[in-house]
């Protein structure tokens, strides 16, 4: 028999995986290559859930290995929902996601609805906006550390330049109430693009052809504003608010970079104490309980979040 | 009506909508600056609206 390329390459071929492991199913050997993910995933996310879940009804603390561990009960639970500190840092919290999302969602709109029309430069305009959010947080932090500065920093610089307020008499990132809008402003240059991108997509998506019987039925551009544009995109803008409102939910990087929580506690959101409480105070017990109340708020956003994507992808 | 047969029916949509109202709650009472007892039963309200979602996901449409 002659040795052509063709039964060269046939020989070469490793026999089909079946025939190698004799005796298995088809799906036990699809369970073999999905078991180290699963083990995997048990490993990473859920044994550490369960073991935070076990920890925040006990009294552990981490950097006292040795010491006996008591059950505590509910008694954690009951002391971070009866604080008036933890209630404060929620507010500042809450502060945070309002301004944020909501100048997000008013600018982010405003720009989509610009870019989505056709003119020269359109493309290069889309990639300059959306540069801001393309930059890792603790960048972003450390340079707008250098904006805020009241003697060198740009910021400071063009509020005198707009308002005439002297540069060096006030502080963004000191005392004086201007913290908390500091880090709004930061999180909304950021941010913004994205909320941006995602109402593009939604503008993109309405047919040319409701807008043409529209202008046949004579409504004005207001009128086809308010009746075709908005609640065609509002799904999508309810998909970028919940995003954004999970994500600033657990914001810590930037903020930290910026303030670090300070002045005081001005902009001490929940994330920055629960990290405070974990790894500087070692109330690890205590610490697990605030988070299993974060984990739990963040998961129910989510599951919202999840069926909403579902209902815009159903469109 | 509609809504309350979907409730006693054991509807996917009613059900659903009723854990995202408890949820989106739980979420204002935790925030919101007024009552220190909303902050405090805040928990419990997303704790049961969040397993409600869970459970009421797998009901039939």
């Amino acid at each position: 028999m002659t040795d052509t390329p063709i039964l060269r390459v046939a020989r070469a071929t490793p026999p089909p995986l079946a025939r190698r492991l004799r005796g298995l199913s088809d799906r036990a050997i699809a369970w073999l290559f999905v078991a180290p993910t699963i083990f995997l995933l048990l490993a990473i996310n859920i044994f550490p859930l369960i073991w935070t879940v076990r920890l925040s009804f006990t009294n552990y603390a981490a950097n006292r290995p040795g010491r006996e561990v008591e059950w505590v009960g509910l008694r954690n639970y009951e002391r971070i929902l009866t604080s008036e500190a933890i209630w404060s840092n929620m507010q500042t919290t809450a502060h945070f996601l309002f301004w944020t999302i909501t100048l997000q969602v008013i600018l982010g709109f405003a720009l989509a609805w610009l870019i989505n029309r056709k003119f020269k430069g359109n493309d290069l305009l889309t990639t300059l906006i959306v540069l801001p959010m393309m930059l890792s947080p603790a960048v972003v932090g450390n340079f707008w550390t250098f904006l805020y500065q009241p003697q060198i920093g740009l910021f400071n610089y063009m509020v005198e330049l707009l308002t005439g307020t002297p540069a060096s008499s006030f502080s963004m990132l000191g005392p004086g109430g201007l913290a908390k809008w500091s880090i709004i402003i930061v999180d909304t240059w950021m941010w913004t693009p994205f909320v941006m991108l995602i109402c593009l997509a939604g503008l993109r998506s309405i047919p040319d052809y409701i807008y043409e019987a529209a202008e046949v039925d004579r409504a004005s551009k207001w009128r086809q504003f308010w009746t075709l544009t908005v609640p065609m995109v509002l799904p999508f803008l309810m998909l970028a608010v919940l995003f954004r409102g999970i994500e600033n939910f657990k914001m810590f990087d930037m903020v930290v970079l910026l303030t670090g929580g300070g002045p005081g506690n001005e902009t001490l959101l929940a994330s920055i104490d629960l990290k405070r409480e974990a790894f500087e105070k070692w109330r690890t017990g205590y610490s697990s309980a605030y988070a299993i109340i974060l984990f739990v708020t963040v998961f129910g956003l989510a599951s919202i979040y999840v069926k909403a994507l579902n209902k815009v992808k159903e469109r | 009506m509609s809504f309350l047969s979907g409730l006693l029916r054991f509807r996917r949509g009613p059900w659903e909508a009723l854990a995202t109202v408890l949820i989106g709650l739980g979420v204002v009472m935790l925030m919101q600056p007024f009552f220190l007892w909303a902050f405090t039963y805040s928990f419990l309200v997303t704790l049961v609206g969040t397993v409600m979602f869970i459970i009421t996901s797998h009901f039939p449409e």
